[in-house]
């Protein structure tokens, strides 16, 4: 199989760079994941992130002939050969394939992603009903791989101003949570011309979501509770 | 060359559940400390885990510690040290119910409490029956206890060193710690971060199988750093083999799906199980079970083209408690083994899981060692946590849950043992040594400057290979004898390693060079402990000694890398407050 993988190292390279790779894959090489490592086996020099290789860290997060997604949940056998792999778009590139993610960390660190709750806390678990512990589903399996965020043109031009699917998926997770006592200054927090309002709902965080989590979803009820409460 | 040096009161070396719990410790006791991780923290592997965290919070049906504690004793194949095993099933409630403080989403019951599954081992009154003890957030526990102690650290303030990986620690002549060497990896250069704690929390190193549940990262950082500074490792011979790893890609099935009533079938459609374990069956003890497998597939009743993997059946739970209570499953078979559980069994195989041995610890985190003199004492600086600590309350088996529950009781016990050492001794920094980071500049020098050699993907694998083939789920003396050689050959083969990549900004082959380092030092203690014992009991099962030998082997490995000398040291059978478990046959 063939594979065209963006290569740049700024200890040794003056600009980006496409190098091809074909490679004689084993019938246990399932994942694209499988066949990076086994590139890497023949030039270690080939530098990538990689962790879990289940798709529950979110470190192989990368463009795959367009589209951003996993390396490692996404199989060989349904792409389109050559495989074309660029590290994800709209982050500083570090090396190779390894981008430089302090942006989009700190737009997740600015929506106080921790339940706030100052009563004192019982001597037990503070009670959730299961309807409203269900609220979190679909919220708090978000596994920070950017694969959202990166896909989203708001935030490639507002990436220090917009938080970002990701990071308003976040948000939402909390201001949903029953436990937690700071929804009106959460719903402050976002009130803004740029942090949320950047979104215009063109849904590329839903299409490229490796773990089918809806980010436009959770945006539209933030901004449906902000106009509750202007009324 | 002089290195940077930075001043900290605590390093800790590790980001994972253990590494954050203890951090969360020490940035809310305002001590200035450093966290370095490999990776971006919710990257770390305890992300991976499933099924729940163990407590007996019986909020299903009546449970208490005194049950627990005896499942954990029993599941250890009486190896656990039952001080620490009563000390960690006690902290459990307040462990689990200090982490839903924080914001962990645990599923909840009608009532609004936490949600508790049946789990592999866990009993309701010394051993009768099933109990639901697994305080679980669906099949995903793991990581939303990552996440929450993230969060709440993200509240602390903590700081992090993302990317840096520890290379050494620091010892000076009287042994003490004194902080480590670190690579940073997107600039390649090297710091020494002095301080007055050292707390590795670096986990498992199940990357030595070749079948593993392990994460890449899962390298044995710590043990190898441990072990290079003359500590010992010890009862590094258990491993524990998870029953249900993804036959062929070794990714983990939770312990979850037989708790919430899926069941294991050989080719015939036999639920085995019932043999093996005639009371609570399917949720017997992870050894237990992973060698009933092993046993089926040997003789010759395993499914598949060849006999190869058994299957795990739980279609008749029915898609709707499937999608609520293991949707993670069901995503993972689809993807990794092409079936979907709501119709089709799951092909599983046991696969390496967790390393029950590591650096010698006490209940509050404090390595220790022998003292020369029969006894034992405490290295100062010097702490672990979770996974790569050995307290030891795994004992030769851990139960499925008390990984969770232990990395948030021994994370915060240690943590509370660095704030009262460091209170205790306020002004004390002890002076690094002269020579204070000779040795891992010289590691590196040799790495950089080697034009050829051994390729380290090739190193690597040879290792894992050897380890799958000569220490798995059976073990067989000759076999064994066999593995010793080879991993003495494959530890020669590693001095010569030599990577192609030379530059400095994100090195991966240079760190991969580093990890494998670390993970030779565990497989040799591994194998080397493994021969030596003679007898089985809970993960380790030798032919030719085929029972557990309480009046000779009663006792805890310790290796050391020098020589790779073997040292024992006594099981502590007195509990902290309640009447002993005396060791008996083991039924389930």
């Amino acid at each position: 199989m063939r594979f065209q993988i963006y290569r740049y190292n700024p200890d040794v390279d003056a600009k980006p760079r496409m190098q091809f790779y074909d490679i004689a894959l084993e019938p246990t090489d399932r994942m694209l994941l499988d066949a990076l490592v086994r590139i890497k086996m023949e030039d270690d020099t080939f530098s990538f992130r990689r962790s879990c290789r289940e798709g529950v860290c979110g470190s192989d997060a990368m463009n795959i002939n367009g589209k951003n997604g996993l390396a490692c949940i996404t199989k060989l056998a349904d792409l389109q050969d050559p495989v074309v792999i660029r590290p994800l778009p709209g982050l500083p590139v570090i090396r190779d394939l390894i981008v430089d993610m302090s942006q989009f960390f700190k737009q997740y660190h600015s929506i106080k992603p921790y339940v706030v709750n100052d009563t004192p806390p019982p001597e037990r678990e503070r009670l959730q009903s299961p309807e409203d512990r269900e609220e979190l589903n679909g919220l708090y399996e978000c596994i920070l791989c950017a694969c959202c965020s990166t896909s989203c043109p708001s935030f490639w031009w507002n990436p220090d101003k917009f938080v970002g699917p990701a990071g308003l998926l976040q948000a939402y997770r909390f201001i949903a949570d029953t436990r937690d006592q700071t929804v009106n200054e959460r719903l402050d927090n976002l009130e803004d011309p740029y942090r949320l309002f950047r979104c215009h709902s063109i849904m590329n965080c839903v299409d490229v979501c490796p773990k089918n989590l809806n980010p436009t979803k959770a945006i539209g009820k933030i901004k449906d509770l902000l106009v509750k409460r202007t009324v | 060359m002089a290195i940077a040096r930075r001043q900290f009161d605590a390093v800790v070396v590790g980001a994972g559940g253990s590494g954050l719990r203890a951090a969360l410790q020490l940035a809310e006791s305002n001590l200035k400390v450093a966290v370095l991780s490999k990776v971006f923290p919710t990257r770390s592997h305890t992300v991976a885990a499933q099924g729940g965290v163990s407590a007996s919070l019986g909020n299903e049906e009546p449970d208490n510690w005194h049950w627990h504690m005896y499942d954990t004793v029993k599941g250890s194949d009486y190896l656990g040290d039952q001080d620490a095993i009563e000390f960690m099933c006690r902290k459990a409630c307040d462990a689990v119910v200090e982490l839903e403080h924080y914001g962990m989403p645990f599923d909840r019951l009608d009532n609004g409490k936490i949600y508790q599954r049946p789990f592999g081992g866990h009993t309701s009154n010394y051993g009768e029956r099933a109990i639901k003890r697994a305080c679980a957030a669906a099949d995903r526990t793991g990581h939303a206890m990552l996440h929450t102690l993230y969060q709440r650290n993200v509240r602390a303030k903590t700081q992090f060193f993302v990317e840096w990986m520890a290379l050494d620690l620091i010892r000076n002549q009287a042994g003490d710690v004194l902080g480590v060497v670190a690579l940073e990896m997107e600039t390649g250069e090297i710091m020494i971060l002095h301080a007055k704690a050292t707390l590795l929390a670096t986990g498992g190193a199940g990357r030595i199988y070749s079948a593993s549940t392990n994460a890449f990262i899962n390298t044995g950082d710590g043990l190898g750093m441990a072990a290079r500074a003359g500590i010992p490792l010890e009862d590094m011979e258990f491993w524990q083999f998870h029953p249900t790893g993804v036959a062929g890609a070794g990714v983990l099935i939770t312990e979850g799906v037989r708790g919430e009533g899926g069941f294991l079938l050989n080719k015939d459609g036999e639920r085995f199980m019932e043999r093996y374990a005639p009371t609570v069956k399917d949720l017997a003890s992870r050894d237990v079970v992973a060698r009933a497998m092993a046993t089926e597939i040997k003789e010759g009743r395993g499914a598949g083209k060849d006999g190869e993997y058994i299957l795990l059946k739980l279609d008749h739970l029915g898609g709707d408690v499937i999608d609520k209570r293991l949707p993670g499953i069901r995503e993972i078979a689809k993807k990794f083994a092409n079936v979907d559980p709501a119709t089709d069994p799951i092909p599983v195989v046991p696969t390496c899981h967790y390393q029950m041995g590591g650096v010698p610890t006490n209940v509050h985190g404090q390595a220790i060692a022998p003292d020369g003199k029969g006894g034992e004492r405490i290295i100062k600086g010097l702490y672990a946590a979770g996974e790569c600590a050995c307290v030891s309350v795994h004992g030769a088996n851990r139960l499925g849950t008390n990984s969770l529950l232990d990395l948030l009781v021994f994370g915060k016990s240690a943590g509370e043992q660095v704030v009262r050492d460091i209170a205790a001794d306020a002004n004390a920094m002890p002076d690094l040594p002269k020579d204070a980071g000779d040795y891992t500049l010289a590691r590196l020098a040799r790495l950089d400057s080697a034009a050829s050699g051994e390729r380290v993907s090739e190193v690597g694998a040879e290792m894992r290979r050897t380890m799958q083939l000569h220490c798995g789920v059976f073990r067989f003396p000759d076999s064994m004898a066999e593995g010793v050689r080879k991993m003495l050959e494959v530890a020669e083969r590693n001095k010569r390693t030599f990577i192609t990549d030379k530059s400095k900004v994100f090195n991966t082959a240079r760190v991969e060079a580093l990890e494998l380092d670390n993970l030779i030092e565990v497989a040799l203690s591994t194998m080397i402990s493994a021969n030596a014992r003679q007898e089985s009991r809970g993960a380790h099962d030798r032919s030719d000694f085929p029972a557990r030998d309480d009046v000779n082997w009663m006792k805890h490995t310790l290796w050391f890398k020098d020589g790779n000398r073997l040292e024992y040291k006594p099981v502590q059978l007195k509990p902290m407050t309640v009447e002993s478990f005396e060791p008996k046959a083991r039924v389930y």
